[in-house]
């Protein structure tokens, strides 16, 4: 246990050594801590900032969303009217084109019935004359007793 | 293991004894062979054990961690850089804490003051007749594997925190200030008759508390570990003392080296954040 130069020796060496230490070694390896640092630090703001971004995207798709409901209904509703309105008038257009082929109907029939009538008086006339002929045998003569068919036709 | 034809005396003062190369008596250089050898070559020697153990443990702390520094990266760290960041992470908050100056030295200082110095007393915990058993096949006759062990290298590094103290003193304080933190302390006047009269006084007190520093600094170091080598070889004399007293050394080592390493690492720490502490003194401006 001689005090030597040992102690000098190790005195250099420790000085070595920290040199080397101090320019190759904390340097780079503070480097890489200060940059991880930093790269944490951006990330958790970038995340923080997507988060922020993605809010205000789900408000404006909200708002987005409300406005065209509103539309919606308003077009909805809009539609409903109007389709109301188009029922309404095809319902007063067909009463009275219903009422016009029922009143043209019913004049037809009239008519018909007019013509059927008349058809079926003359020929019930001639079917009586004849009948009546039949009967009384040829006694009765057509032209005196013409008037008197005549009657009997508008009678029935 | 203790040869049989070795007393105890001679066996713990073969342990005690570094591979000392120096000057001989008769004038010529080479190996000291004895205690009584190594002393009578006085100042000009040097112990090739401390030496190289000290040598080879900080080129692998600075192998290592330079590795890892060349691989640094601020992406995911491998294991090994992770190990190193954790390491470099930890004194860097230490001298944050203590050191309250700007100084790019201290920081890596206190790294390899701190990794260092726990690589060589990491070496007690090698039993302490491996490696100069190793040794001596190679026909090396002393070998002390533990350079924190030798006063040399204890006093060589707090030598060393010691000048840079003063050289950081004077170039923050300059020399006047640096001389008034001397003498114009603890005992202050307003009187410079008084102030005159308490300057040998002051400069004696601050002297004694200044020198003081380096020397309890290598002290403390070389003390603890001293120490825990020294139970480490009593322990190891009880391996030739029969089965039973040698399952007894078995089991005592253990139970020390566990112990020993809260002392191998703890040594390490105070000596690594008194020196960050008495740079921190010295770049304080009174």
């Amino acid at each position: 246990m001689n005090i030597n130069l040992t102690l000098f020796g190790q005195s250099f060496a420790f000085f070595v050594f920290v040199w080397f230490c101090m320019k190759f070694i904390w340097p780079p390896i503070m480097n890489a801590l200060e940059q991880r640092k930093k790269t944490i630090a951006d990330g958790l703001a970038a995340a923080e900032r997507g988060k922020r971004e993605q809010e205000l995207g789900e408000q404006r798709a909200t708002e987005v969303i409300k406005v065209a409901k509103g539309k919606a209904a308003e077009v909805i509703a809009s539609a409903e009217k109007r389709g109301a309105e188009i029922v309404d008038q095809s319902k007063t257009d067909a009463k009275v084109e219903g009422e016009r082929i029922i009143t043209a109907a019913r004049a037809e029939i009239e008519q018909e019935a007019q013509r059927a009538r008349e058809a079926l008086r003359t020929e019930v006339a001639a079917l009586a004359a004849a009948g009546a002929e039949q009967i009384l045998g040829r006694e009765i003569d057509s032209t005196v007793h013409a008037q008197m068919l005549d009657e009997l036709a508008t009678q029935l | 293991m203790a040869s049989e034809n070795l007393t105890s005396t001679a066996y713990i003062k073969h342990h005690l004894q570094n591979l000392t190369f120096g000057l001989r008596s008769d004038g010529s250089w080479g190996l000291a062979h004895g205690a009584q050898e190594a002393r009578e070559m006085g100042f000009w020697a040097i112990h090739l054990d401390t030496m190289f153990w000290s040598i080879f443990l900080g080129s692998m702390f600075l192998w290592l961690f330079h590795k890892a520094a060349m691989r640094a990266t601020s992406d995911t760290p491998s294991g090994l850089l992770n190990f190193v960041e954790w390491v470099v992470e930890f004194i860097d908050d230490n001298v944050r804490g203590s050191f309250s100056g700007k100084n790019p030295l201290v920081a890596p200082l206190a790294l390899t003051l701190f990794v260092w110095i726990l690589l060589q007393n990491t070496m007690d915990l090698v039993p302490v007749d491996w490696i100069p058993q190793i040794a001596h096949l190679f026909g090396i006759e002393y070998m002390k594997v533990v350079p924190t062990t030798d006063p040399n290298a204890t006093f060589g590094m707090s030598f060393a925190v010691f000048g840079l103290m003063l050289y950081y003193s004077l170039k923050i304080k300059g020399p006047l200030g640096f001389a008034a933190e001397l003498t114009m302390q603890p005992f202050e006047a307003k009187n410079p008759f008084l102030k005159i009269l308490f300057m040998p006084v002051n400069l004696f007190l601050e002297g004694i508390g200044l020198l003081s520093k380096p020397v309890s600094l290598s002290l403390r170091l070389f003390g603890n570990l001293f120490a825990g080598e020294m139970i480490f070889i009593l322990i190891a004399l009880l391996f030739s003392g029969g089965i039973v007293l040698g399952l007894l050394g078995g089991v005592l080592q253990w139970a020390w080296a566990v112990f020993h390493i809260l002392i191998v690492l703890l040594q390490a720490f105070i000596f690594m954040v008194l020196t960050v502490v008495y740079l921190d003194m010295a770049h304080h401006e009174h």
